[in-house]
């Protein structure tokens, strides 16, 4: 096992964070919106760069399978630790399952889904309109999941920086010392 | 109007010195169905009117002598999302106010061989009346004949999406409206 982050395993975290930062921030912008074609041009931009950080999700799973990152630092307890690995692998899961939710509302509602308006995703439910609201509530809920878990994982990684003093936060930023 | 009254009294001849022909003329309204469909930043999107009324008279021996007249009632479209029928019935799209119904009329029949048909005749709506051509199909099922069809339309010809939505990079200028319309002898 490597002390350090591939150069990859970085560029898809910060990739990552960049979209899901910016994906929270259009989610609650656009939705409050009046029905205008900015707003539908909004809510097509935000289904791509959803789709896309599922995709480079993936992506970072498969190559976190072939790259283990780095171990935990010696000075974490076990509750500590416990807390890292829930709060990483909750992060994984809600990285797949709020594009997924989007996915899935977006063909209740009866819109499909286009990445980047050329390439069309299946609709895998028939139009339905309860369906759809349960969705929508499905991936709101997700996401103040999502933004629970950040603050958590953004107040871990301060503190390991600045109270710990160990190198969790630096080991994702740094170039690799060679 | 002159020439649909033209084309109505034609039709009431015709019926009179045929009457042994079959004339569909009584609309089915729940086996009939007008739709819609149009492009959304690459995403094609359907709709549909839940309310319409029609008149028809058509006899497949004379084609010449038929006749068709849809009113469509604007205010029963259905997008998918109670937004986007409100955003609909607004003075920008089809100012269902002021306008309520479109209506399609018909002014001449062709008869273009097997079950196919021509449809001329002029389309209205929000106040401005264009000729069309609509391609139909007729097909007999049991007791009642279907009429299917689509008509390409461009929304900008009617001023449907006025102001922030009168360019077509969004919502596109081309739509279809497909129609199926039953009707039987009676
Ligand atoms: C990282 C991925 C994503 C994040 C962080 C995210 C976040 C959000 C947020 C915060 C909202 C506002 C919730 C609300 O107020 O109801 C939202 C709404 C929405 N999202 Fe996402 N989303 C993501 C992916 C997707 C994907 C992939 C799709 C569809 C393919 C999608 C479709 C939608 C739709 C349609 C809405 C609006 C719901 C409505 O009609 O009010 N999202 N999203």
């Amino acid at each position: 096992m490597s002390a350090h982050y591939t150069a990859t395993a970085k560029a898809l975290h910060w990739c990552i964070a960049v979209l899901i930062f910016g994906m929270l921030g259009l989610g609650f912008y656009m939705t409050g919106l009046d029905l205008s074609p900015t707003k539908l041009q909004l809510y097509s931009w935000h289904k791509w760069a959803g789709v896309t950080v599922f995709v480079l999700g993936l992506l970072r799973l498969v190559w976190r399978l072939g790259h283990p990152p780095p171990a935990l630092p010696q000075h974490m307890g076990a509750l500590e630790r416990f807390a890292a690995r829930a709060g990483h692998l909750t992060l994984y899961v809600l990285m797949f399952a709020i594009p997924l939710s989007g996915w899935l509302m977006s063909s209740a509602k009866g819109v499909q889904t286009v990445w980047f308006g050329v390439l069309p995703l299946p609709d895998l439910l028939a139009r339905d309109k309860a369906l759809g609201d349960l969705l929508q509530t499905v991936h709101l809920s997700l996401n103040f999941l999502l933004m629970a878990v950040l603050a958590a994982h953004v107040g871990a990684a301060l503190k390991h920086h600045f109270i710990d003093r160990d190198d969790v936060l630096t080991r994702m930023l740094r170039r690799r010392p060679d | 109007m002159k020439r649909s009254a033209l084309a109505l009294l034609s039709t009431l001849a015709f019926a009179s010195s045929a009457a042994q022909a079959v004339e569909y003329n009584h609309v089915l309204a729940e086996q009939s169905q007008i739709a819609f469909g149009y492009q959304q930043m690459g995403v094609s999107m359907e709709g549909g009117f839940k309310r319409f009324s029609s008149q028809l008279r058509f006899d497949p021996a004379a084609p010449d002598a038929a006749r068709a007249m849809i009113e469509v009632d604007l205010a029963s479209v259905d997008t998918g999302s109670a937004e986007g029928d409100e955003e609909l019935a607004r003075k920008t799209w089809f100012n269902t106010p002021d306008f309520p119904s479109a209506r399609f009329e018909s002014t001449r029949v062709n008869a273009l061989g097997g079950n196919q048909y021509e449809v001329a005749g002029t389309l209205t709506i929000k106040g401005t009346t264009r000729d069309v051509v609509v391609p139909a199909t007729f097909t007999v099922a049991g007791d009642a004949g279907v009429f299917e069809g689509s008509l390409n339309i461009q929304r900008g010809d009617f001023s449907i999406g006025e102001g922030a939505w009168k360019a077509f990079d969004i919502v596109a200028n081309d739509v279809v409206i497909r129609f199926r319309i039953t009707a039987v002898a009676k």
